[in-house]
């Protein structure tokens, strides 16, 4: 069960970087900052959030592995970060925390 | 594959071009990199326009949009059911100008040049663009019901553009005498916001349960499913028993015609439902500006490049939001503003001569089944040269059994109003 979306995530990597095999302008994975960009819509700017759902700034890239690889495996609960932590494969994880960390 | 190719390399090179230009032009001020312009000031513009600035200063914006604020159709199902005010809903554009230095002009975009890279505004004026980012949402399509037309809407409201038409449905649900019936009518796909409509239905069901409840609920759709299905039917028969009835496609849900004067929807197969409120959602196309200007297809859609959102029709327009075809994902706020963080980088990446990166947006839809009943759905996507699509094991709705199911709905009726506020302070804030 945990390797399907790996699975699915690295066959489109492939598709993806085929689109842009012919040019020599492949696209170059997708870097920390923009895979980061998807967190804030819901944790709030910088990892601020206003309201009801858990801020994530100040936290350690070590911490966001953590937190994001158990929420892809189910071993932490979750309403709706185990959906979203599938979605992403070990190394985006990885980039997602460095960028994350750098949020004070 | 080549289309995808070459609008990339045309991307570059004229933004190439455009840089070459501006460093010639005599300017007073430090000049600007390059010149975006920024049509439409809701979830993708805004959030365009800002994170533009946030990529690189160098870069001048401007968003042409003719409101002072804007009230966002997210949270306006809770105005309509009495849960929220429009000023909860409405965000000005003074952090936007005044913290990120964006220009805003206030009039409508009436015209664009894809040749000359220009905008027209309804108050005369020319912008130049080097990039133009296009975010103009919706319109509704007058006449696509028989009769339902813009002046049908002051009596029978759509309520589909946040603004007066939520307060009039407002009104009209406050001035209803108990027992009578809101009819609702539902569009097929694609239109914005694919919960809406059952979302909706859940808070005026919520209002009417305890101010009105010898009232009922006719929900006639153009469909025979619809998003998140099993969890709003298992919420209303938890919170409304009885108090709703959805008439699917199949059993002649589909409104085709309205006699406003009379409060009459007129089924396919001629059922005439004579009710005491009108909620009619009619169907959609891309704002009227990306039509005008020959990017949108038969259908009413934007087509575009699945790893830019360039414009299918023409160079140099990106095309985000609910006016384009982006696969996959859906016509939300949550989408729009994940496709213009990504459209803003990517635009800011070739005019620092950065190489294109491979796209991932997201979305996120809570919907309130009842004051404290979240449900959501989400997905990851990515792009591929056929299109976009949701990443295969990820994403997906709210589980429908959850151990302690209470404690689950009561988290996601939380995080409803907490993404709301996270997106629209990373927006507008």
């Amino acid at each position: 069960m945990t390797q399907l979306p790996r699975l699915a995530s690295a066959a489109l990597l492939v598709l993806a970087a085929c689109a842009g095999q012919a040019s020599a302008q492949a696209l170059a994975p997708t870097s920390g900052r923009t895979l980061a960009a998807t967190c804030t819509g819901c944790h709030g700017p910088g990892g601020h959030s206003p309201g009801e759902i858990p801020s994530i700034y100040g936290k350690t890239e070590t911490q966001i592995v953590q937190a994001l690889t158990e929420f892809r495996s189910d071993r932490r609960p979750a309403t709706m970060m185990n959906r979203h932590a599938k979605g992403f494969t070990e190394a985006e994880i990885a980039a997602i925390a460095k960028e994350v960390a750098t949020w004070r | 594959m080549s289309r995808t190719n070459l609008s990339r390399r045309g991307f570059t090179g004229s933004l190439l071009a455009a840089t070459a230009l501006s460093a010639c032009a005599v300017q007073p001020e430090a000049p600007a990199k390059a010149r975006v312009v920024v049509i439409g000031g809701g979830f993708g513009g805004t959030t365009a326009a800002k994170f533009l600035r946030l990529e690189d200063p160098g870069i001048a914006v401007t968003l042409v949009e003719p409101k002072s604020a804007f009230s966002t159709c997210p949270g306006s199902n809770y105005v309509i059911g009495g849960l929220s005010k429009m000023s909860d809903i409405t965000h000005g554009y003074a952090a936007l100008t005044g913290v990120h230095g964006v220009r805003h002009v206030r009039e409508m975009a009436v015209a664009v040049d894809p040749v000359a890279k220009t905008v027209r505004t309804s108050g005369g004026q020319t912008l130049a663009y080097d990039r133009l980012v296009m975010s103009p949402g919706i319109d509704l399509r007058w006449g696509a019901i028989a009769g339902y037309d813009e002046a049908a809407s002051a009596r029978m409201p759509h309520a589909w553009q946040a603004g007066p038409q939520t307060e009039l449905l407002r009104r009209q649900l406050e001035a209803m005498p108990d027992g009578g019936v809101v009819a609702l009518a539902i569009p097929g796909m694609p239109y914005r916001c694919p919960p809406g409509p059952y979302e909706r239905i859940s808070m005026i069901a919520n209002y009417l349960k305890t101010a009105k409840p010898r009232s009922k609920i006719l929900a006639l759709d153009a469909k025979d499913a619809f998003s998140k299905q099993p969890l709003f039917q298992d919420g209303w028969a938890a919170l409304y028993p009885g108090l709703i009835e959805w008439v699917p496609l199949g059993k002649d849900g589909k409104v085709v015609e309205v006699v406003s004067g009379e409060m009459t929807l007129v089924s396919d197969f001629g059922q005439r439902h004579k009710v005491a409120v009108a909620n009619v959602i009619p169907p959609q196309f891309a704002g009227k500006i990306a039509r005008d200007a020959g990017l949108a297809d038969q259908a009413g859609w934007c087509p575009v490049d699945p790893f830019t959102f360039e414009s299918r029709q023409a160079k140099n327009i990106h095309v985000i939001g609910d006016a384009s075809i982006a696969g996959a994902m859906p016509k939300s706020g949550f989408a729009a503003s994940s496709q213009a963080k990504f459209v803003a980088r990517a635009i800011a990446a070739a005019i620092n001569g950065r190489p294109a990166e491979a796209p991932v947006f997201a979305n996120t839809c809570y919907s309130l089944v009842g004051p404290d009943y979240g449900i959501s759905v989400a997905d990851i996507y990515r792009s591929t040269p056929q299109g976009i699509v949701a990443v295969q094991g990820a994403g997906g709705v709210s589980p429908r059994t959850p151990a302690d199911a209470a404690a689950f709905r009561h988290l996601e009726a939380m995080y409803t109003h907490g993404w709301y506020a996270s997106a629209t302070k990373e927006i507008w804030g």
